[in-house]
């Protein structure tokens, strides 16, 4: 929209500066600092209750942060509903349960979006959608429903229904955790083509493999803090911090 | 260890597994208990039914205009007919019964295409019914504007009963959907006038709720200002039943996962689009059953507006009970008002269950 001005010129389509969160007493973000440039892929990995899935919504204001800045697309996230509004816009989200609307059928899912937020005519809309899920390889499904689909047919809807908004971020709150395991890879083969395609991914993750394959950096978070950010080579083969080695060497364990 | 290359085909069941003689071994004659309670069961049938039958058909007397034509034993079944037009319509002048008739056929006709699958315009459809059909539906009913009036007083039996629900239902839906929002919303004025007023009405009886409109409103309306006593009753029973749709709106909305909030947030749509697109469809399918009980409740407790000289179909048929002429009869008055009651009340029962059907997208949450 022309109504706000560009708060940052620099390549960052991402930017926390300083965050910090609590609920109630307890104090889930410590000083946050993570900046993502354009056509970066992110993969945040850490123990449950780090605060990973907490970062990654703060970024589209599902979750309030209580200071410091967040800025997507040069635009602050912050309490104003209408700006809120324009950077959920332009950025997409994959949840862990999916979280696809069960009253509609999958080409009203994915619609439903470019329909009500971008106005865009229904005719055009179908046809997007029809364009992403073919690209996830279940056009034959559109006029299903999704209590009829499996795990993982329903994560890459998901992933569809977010690509149709024409995303310029796309956040994975834990994409693969809900899915028996036989459904994971066709998920992830999913996210890989993405990644290749350019897409900026932000993944909540526990996929080392997938890390290992496409994420540019690799930052480890414990007790709400940022505790390692390297290259996926260095960060695997060459841990600085010790709880990031013990973390490592309990999921590489088994 | 071994293996097996061969699937082994699949087999019948056991005979005494399938067919008329296992459905009755396991349902009805599973145990000492079970067998000595069916066997209990099927006599008090048979000291009940025989009789009741004969009364009601075999020795019923269907012919005639008096009390004296009831001759046989059983039931006088021309009390009702005799008197079925005015449980229809009340003392509404007949002449001009076709007005009642004409706006019953309209809204069937109008309500028949929004159950149909492919008929196109459907929420123009519905929002003609909300807001156009009543206004047609008070110029025939009640008159004016060059239609001859009919005041309320005259209006009666079934027509006033169906009047009072259906008003009832269609006023406290969308009242009741805001309410039971206004309850779950972040911000507190707003919550805590929704919980007062929602527990406010359902605190008090509807019997006390018409009294309150129809005796203790007047005396706070300036002098010289009356609002028809229909009216108030309608509003106060309105009023009365959208604090019962918003809190069986509001369970629905607690069922909704946190996730279809999320969902629908993150990809941009606002508080209103979630909640028109994504949150009340299925909430308001999970409610049904907790709605439909409470339009149920309501369509029988409106025999309530008897206490303020209202007609409708139970008091109606008291009255004629009363009458000289037909002294005696109450039990047929009273079995034909429960048929009545009981017709309607089914019929929104089996509807809502078909509608649970329909709606069903084989999710479990």
């Amino acid at each position: 929209m022309n109504t706000t001005t560009r708060l940052d010129n620099s390549e960052d389509i991402v930017i926390m500066r300083n965050v910090n969160k609590w609920y109630g007493n307890f104090h889930v973000l410590k000083d946050i600092n993570l900046n993502v440039k354009k056509g970066e892929r992110i993969v945040i990995c850490g123990p449950s209750g780090s605060g990973k899935s907490t970062v990654i919504r703060c970024i589209n204001h599902l979750e309030e942060h209580q200071e410091g800045e967040i800025i997507v697309d040069g635009i602050e996230v912050g309490n104003d509903v209408k700006l809120i509004h324009q950077v959920r816009r332009e950025v997409g989200m994959c949840f862990q349960h999916f979280n696809l609307f069960p009253h509609l059928t999958i080409l009203d899912n994915l619609t439903l979006a470019p329909i009500w937020v971008r106005n865009m005519p229904k005719k055009e809309a179908e046809e997007i959608a029809m364009k992403y899920l073919e690209r996830v390889r279940i056009p034959e499904q559109a006029n299903k429903y999704p209590g009829q689909l499996s795990g993982g047919q329903q994560q890459r809807v998901a992933i569809a229904r977010s690509l149709c908004m024409n995303p310029k971020v796309m956040l994975f709150d834990e994409p693969t955790s809900a899915l028996d395991p036989e459904m994971i890879s066709e998920v992830l083969d999913v996210m890989v083509e993405l990644a290749e395609g350019g897409m900026t991914m932000i993944c909540v993750t526990h996929e080392m493999g997938f890390a290992k394959r496409v994420a540019d950096r690799v930052i480890f978070m414990d007790a709400g803090q940022i505790i390692e950010e390297s290259e996926p080579e260095e960060f695997f083969n060459n841990p600085k911090s010790e709880r990031t080695k013990l973390f490592l060497s309990q999921i590489i364990q088994h | 260890m071994a293996t097996s290359e061969q699937m082994i085909p699949d087999r019948a069941p056991p005979i005494t597994q399938i067919g008329p003689i296992a459905w009755l071994r396991e349902n009805l004659f599973s145990g000492p208990l079970n067998t000595l309670l069916t066997i209990a069961a099927f006599y008090f049938l048979y000291l009940v039914i025989p009789p009741v039958f004969e009364w009601m058909f075999l020795d019923a007397n269907w012919q005639g205009t008096t009390r004296n034509d009831c001759t046989r034993d059983g039931a006088c079944w021309v009390f009702i007919i005799q008197r079925f037009e005015q449980f229809m319509y009340g003392f509404y002048p007949e002449d001009l019964r076709w007005r009642p008739n004409l706006a019953g056929i309209l809204l069937v006709l109008l309500i028949i295409p929004l159950f149909l699958k492919r008929v196109p315009y459907k929420g123009w459809l519905a929002l003609f019914i909300l807001l156009v059909y009543p206004v047609i539906a008070y110029f025939l009913l009640h008159g004016g504007a060059g239609i001859e009036e009919v005041d309320t007083s005259k209006w009666g039996g079934l027509m006033l009963t169906l009047v009072l629900s259906i008003f009832g239902i269609v006023a406290a839906l969308p009242i009741g959907i805001l309410l039971a929002l206004g309850r779950r919303s972040s911000m507190p004025i707003i919550r805590a006038v929704s919980t007062v007023y929602i527990e406010l009405w359902r605190g008090a009886p509807l019997i006390t709720i018409l009294f309150m409109s129809s005796v203790m409103l007047p005396l706070f309306l300036p002098e010289g200002m009356d609002i028809d006593k229909l009216a108030r009753a309608m509003v106060g029973i309105a009023l009365f039943q959208s604090a019962y749709v918003a809190e069986a709106v509001r369970g629905g909305l607690q069922a909704i996962p946190k996730g279809q909030y999320e969902a629908a947030s993150a990809m941009g749509l606002t508080y209103w689009q979630s909640m028109r697109l994504v949150i009340l469809p299925q909430a308001l399918k999970l409610s049904i059953p907790g709605m439909v009980n409470t339009f149920i409740e309501l369509f029988k407790d409106t025999s309530l507006v008897l206490i303020i000289g209202l007609f409708d179909l139970l008091s109606i048929i008291q009255q004629a009970n009363a009458d000289p002429n037909w002294l005696g009869f109450d039990t047929e008055g009273y079995i034909f008002a429960a048929l009545v009651y009981w017709i309607f009340c089914f019929g929104m029962s089996r509807y809502s269950l078909a509608l649970e059907r329909k709606l069903d997208t084989g999710h479990r949450n």
